[in-house]
């Protein structure tokens, strides 16, 4: 079994405004999401969720504010799959709640650490 | 009155682990026969003369008694062992040098905890970890133990052997652990109870009241863990919780002929409100701190189950959500799907269940033949001539040639 994180990325828009109902469903999806991977074994990290609080560090300790004042998208998150293939895992991501909100999934390979 | 016929397997099953504790500790895995040998002698000795002479005044009394006094002599008798148990003896009663056998009940709680701890050690297998704990800490037969775990006794001699070797090899303890460890092991602890309490609950064995006994056992065994303060912790109060709410269901899952009784169908008066309220006190007791155990998830399944309100099977849902990111099971996989199909429909469970990869699991071709029943009937009968093919339990045989007939009579 190989392993890919699944990588969120979300642009910040600060207009979108959901209410609480509208965000418990967008809760309720995503639980599902994830449940569903799960009943297939195939989640091997529920990994972690990431907050808008932040600051990027750079050279010659430079500090700004905030992991997205550069880039216009944000990881707000990963989770790790356990699939054969980079296709499964792909098909995985189609499931993700992200699109409705505009985000995208990144896909990516993990490099074994036993080879 | 109980007539003696009654009376000696009532007080074997109560009496023979209290009593096999406390020696045990005293003589320690290495002699751990020979502790259960003087049990064993005195429960003989007790049927005999109580059969001729009748019952004494205080038959746990007079067990003690002659449990007490056939363990000093053979302590007196083996001067190498005497050494060795005298010095820890002595430091208890320096005066008198007398060996004495305390069966408090305070000590006797305390060598079982004790015991649990030594026996639930992740150095042997788990079904062996199951027998020991059956066999020491709940006085059952070998002939029982081999009939929960649809074997014959030659297997459960031998894995029991086995077991108690290891234990010795690797010179295990029996006592508590440390404050440190304490939480680490009794993780192991209540795998075990677990997989105790499910071995009676979901065992293929015909033998009903064995089964309901070893999931009151694994009770017992839990209770115990919650009456000492070390080991009160929230994920043992969500064990007992799930114990409760489970076997708040036992009459109404058992069907006349032993065949399991589908949750929908069972009669919600045999429910028995007492043990559901039971483990709603414990379910409350487990909710403090951050950890959340799979034994909270499952125990509030549980809860949900039990309850009649309209939106419980997304409430259900989302907890087998969690409970699988937390830990995959295929059973846990399988009733999530079941879940699903009550809050999306039948059609859209379908599509998930063909994604789970367990072809050819009894409970997955089972399933699918509930969730084809009335979608596609041809798919629903080939599912459960599949299922039939996997499972050799007749009761479950039984009921899903009916299930066929059925559909086959539209």
């Amino acid at each position: 079994m190989n392993e890919f994180s699944l990588i969120f990325r979300n642009e910040q828009n600060p207009d979108v405004q959901f209410s609480p109902e509208q965000m418990q469903e967008i809760l309720k999806q995503w639980h599902d999401w994830m449940g569903g991977m799960a009943a297939q074994n195939k989640m091997a990290n529920p990994g972690n969720r990431l907050a808008f609080e932040g600051a990027v560090v750079r050279k010659n300790n430079v500090v700004t504010d905030g992991p997205y004042a550069e880039i216009k998208e944000m990881i707000s998150g990963y989770i790790v799959v356990q699939t054969e293939t980079l296709a499964e895992a792909i098909e995985l991501a189609k499931g993700c709640p992200i699109y409705n909100a505009g985000g995208c999934v990144e896909v990516r390979s993990i490099i074994p650490m036993s080879m | 009155m109980k007539s003696e016929k009654e009376l000696i397997p009532h007080l074997f099953r109560s009496e023979y682990s209290k009593i096999t504790a406390v020696l045990g500790r005293l003589f320690g895995f290495e002699h751990i026969e020979i502790a259960e040998d003087i049990v064993s002698d005195t429960f003989m000795m007790a049927a005999e003369t109580w059969g001729q002479k009748g019952l004494p005044d205080n038959p746990v009394a007079w067990l003690y008694a002659v449990a007490k006094n056939k363990a000093k002599d053979y302590l007196k008798r083996n001067q190498l062992f005497s050494d060795k148990i005298a010095a820890a003896v002595a430091y208890n009663s320096p005066e008198t040098y007398e060996i004495e056998i305390d069966l408090s009940g305070k000590n006797i709680t305390d060598s079982q905890l004790q015991m649990m701890f030594a026996i639930c050690n992740p150095i042997i297998p788990a079904e062996a970890q199951i027998g020991l704990s059956l066999r020491i800490l709940c006085g059952f037969g070998i002939e029982e133990i081999a009939d929960a775990f649809l074997t014959n006794k030659e297997t459960i001699n031998k894995r029991l052997f086995r077991a108690k070797e290891k234990l010795r090899a690797e010179q295990v303890k029996i006592e508590f652990p440390d404050k440190e460890e304490v939480a680490s092991r009794l993780n192991t602890v209540l795998t075990t109870l677990y997989l105790l309490f499910n071995e009676g609950y979901y065992s293929l064995s015909q033998n009903a009241s064995l089964r309901k006994d070893l999931c009151l056992e694994a009770m017992r065994l839990t209770y115990l863990l919650i009456g000492n303060e070390a080991t009160n912790q929230p994920a043992a109060n969500a064990l007992l919780a799930l114990m409760c709410f489970h076997s708040s269901r036992f009459e109404a899952r058992l069907g006349q002929h032993g065949e399991s009784v589908l949750y929908e169908e069972q009669d919600t008066s045999l429910w028995d409100d007492e043990l559901i309220a039971r483990g709603q006190h414990y379910l409350n007791k487990a909710s403090v701190g951050n950890a959340i155990s799979k034994y909270h998830v499952e125990a509030a399944i549980a809860y949900w189950h039990t309850t009649r309100t309209a939106d419980k099977w997304e409430h259900i849902l989302q907890l087998y959500n969690t409970l699988l990111i937390l830990e995959y099971s295929p059973i846990a996989a399988l009733n999530r799907t079941y879940a699903l199909s009550k809050t999306i429909g039948k059609e859209a469970a379908i599509i998930e269940a063909g994604k789970l990869g367990l072809n050819g699991n009894y409970l997955y071709h089972c399933l699918m033949g509930y969730l084809y029943s009335g979608i596609e009937n041809t798919c629903a009968i080939a599912n459960f001539e599949t299922a039939l093919k996997l499972t050799k339990a007749k009761a479950d045989k039984a009921q899903i040639r009916q299930y066929i007939s059925d559909l086959k009579n539209g």
